[in-house]
């Protein structure tokens, strides 16, 4: 094999690998778990594949030639799949060498619609939460994993879990919205929910524009956070369509970016009127936007909330 | 960096996809050395191109005309409706010479990260198409991924109610490979899609 000046480059010696990182055996080498949160084409047959794993964090490989019908490891590499996977570390994007399927949540996921908008919704906001490469985010990791498993089962209405996933999320981030009681002063009754303060707030503390979600809706919250599906299972849908306007437009805040995917997010359960976007087909009923009232401001405190990376069903 | 026109011609070829900056100079670098009657016919083709090609009214196919080939011929099953993503892909599924039915090419497939829903796609001119009642069946070729799928999911579920056969592309082993080297997702498709050999 013909030397290569430039790949010794990338490669570097041994002796220079920063110490400490996923390279500090002295091999390019490493092998992960991780999530697939989304797939970007390149060039004629391969693909950036972005992925969140246990150990690593938010990591970019390429996968190559997996777009061609021949490939041994294409299938593995789809969004919402759970994999063990090996890399090659490189200069900028890592090389994908090898990928075994942990869970292929993908199939089940994908067989129902509704399943499949809120899953990329979550994807999304995985994707987005986990701003740098590289950085481990276990807690982050786990609760997209139990979210995708629960979203597969099948067991929970996908908009409830996609909510739950959103609540959790931010938990997760340290900005999880006070609920028990006023953000602002501590008092119990807090009846406004307003995002500026960051959860619920009572009257005196209360700022101009704060939304008065019924008292239901502010129940189904706190059973989305703490994993209490039986509650959650059985509110009614208005609480659940108040509560996800509240959450996304609370989750959109904190981000200070808007989730793409949550303009598609089918909110459809049985017995319930599907709610259309204006100018929508009859056919594709949808929107997840912001609840009356909820406009931005500053975070608040964080509602202790139990052990969120674990998702209970 | 070359002279102005030169280098204007690499930056515009670096531009295809594909092409990256050595590939767009040894493209420039063999039109600059070609018969210029070669480029010409070249630098025609591309002009007629963009003149004179469309999208089909009916299908959504690329066309010469107001109504594309497939369209306007008259030997095609109108009964039967091939859902693709894309007009290449109308191209691949013609060269089986299997299909005598005509397509609907949908311009993509959804996929909400990239803000692409059922309303970016050519979906309410395929309900147009179906709500004559002559069309019995419709194939769901869209891509066998993820987004192909959610597409040929929400499909599905969107026509059921006008009681069409609906059917998706079957998907498992390619021929001519070994069966140990098949990942398990396709394999297990394989399975799933198995079909009763009556010999």
């Amino acid at each position: 094999m013909r030397w290569s000046g430039r790949k010794a480059l990338v490669r570097g010696p041994r002796g220079r690998r920063p110490p400490g990182g996923p390279y500090d055996d002295g091999v390019s080498l490493y092998r992960d778990e991780g999530v697939v949160l989304r797939t970007q084409k390149l060039g004629e047959a391969d693909r950036i594949i972005t992925l969140l794993t246990r150990r690593t964090g938010k990591v970019r490989g390429v996968a190559k030639g997996v777009r061609r019908t021949k490939s041994r490891f294409g299938a593995r590499l789809e969004p919402f799949s759970h994999v063990d996977l090996q890399l090659h570390g490189g200069r900028s994007l890592d090389v994908i060498t090898q990928v075994e399927t942990l869970h292929p949540y993908g199939g089940a996921i994908v067989a129902d619609y509704p399943r499949y908008t809120a899953g990329t919704a979550m994807l999304e906001t995985a994707d987005r939460l986990t701003v740098g490469e590289k950085e481990p985010a276990l807690r982050q990791f786990l609760l997209l994993v139990g979210g995708l498993r629960t979203l597969a089962e099948g067991g929970h209405e996908a908009r409830l879990v996609l909510d739950a996933f959103f609540l959790r999320s931010l938990a997760v981030a340290g900005y999880a919205p006070a609920l028990a009681e006023c953000a602002r002063c501590g008092a119990e009754a807090a009846r406004a929910f307003a995002i500026v303060a960051g959860g619920v707030v009572c009257g005196a503390c209360r700022p101009p524009g704060a939304a008065v979600p019924a008292a239901e809706t502010i129940a189904l919250m706190i059973a989305l956070l703490r994993g209490d599906w039986a509650a959650a299972d059985a509110s009614e849908p208005r609480h659940r369509t108040e509560c996800s306007g509240l959450v996304a437009a609370y989750l959109q805040w904190h981000l200070e970016h808007g989730i793409r995917s949550l303009r598609h997010v089918e909110r459809e359960w049985p017995g319930a009127p599907e709610a259309r976007a204006p100018g929508a087909f009859p056919w594709s009923g949808r929107s997840h936007d912001a609840g009356p009232g909820a406009a931005g401001g500053r975070p608040g405190d964080a509602e202790p909330a139990p052990d969120p990376h674990v998702f209970r069903t | 960096m070359y002279e102005g026109v030169v280098q204007n011609l690499i930056d515009e070829l670096g531009l295809l996809p594909g092409v990256g900056p050595k590939s767009a100079q040894r493209i420039a670098f063999h039109l600059l050395a070609a018969d210029p009657a070669d480029v010409k016919r070249l630098a025609h083709a591309l002009l007629e191109v963009k003149e004179k090609v469309r999208f089909c009214r009916v299908c959504g196919n690329v066309a010469a005309e107001e109504e594309c080939r497939i369209c306007r011929d008259q030997r095609r099953d109108p009964q039967v409706i091939c859902v693709v993503e894309e007009p290449k892909d109308v191209v691949a599924i013609e060269r089986t010479r299997e299909f005598r039915g005509r397509y609907h090419v949908l311009g993509g497939a959804i996929s909400p990260i990239d803000g692409v829903g059922p309303d970016d796609l050519k979906i309410r001119e395929l309900m147009v198409r179906l709500a004559d009642g002559q069309v019995t069946e419709l194939i769901l070729a869209t891509d066998p991924n993820l987004e192909g799928e959610a597409t040929a999911t929400y499909l599905a579920r969107l026509v059921k109610p006008l009681g069409l056969k609906v059917t998706r592309l079957a998907s498992g082993l390619p021929v001519g490979g070994d069966l140990e080297y098949a990942d398990e997702v396709t394999l297990g498709r394989a399975f799933e899609g198995r079909r009763l050999l009556d010999v």
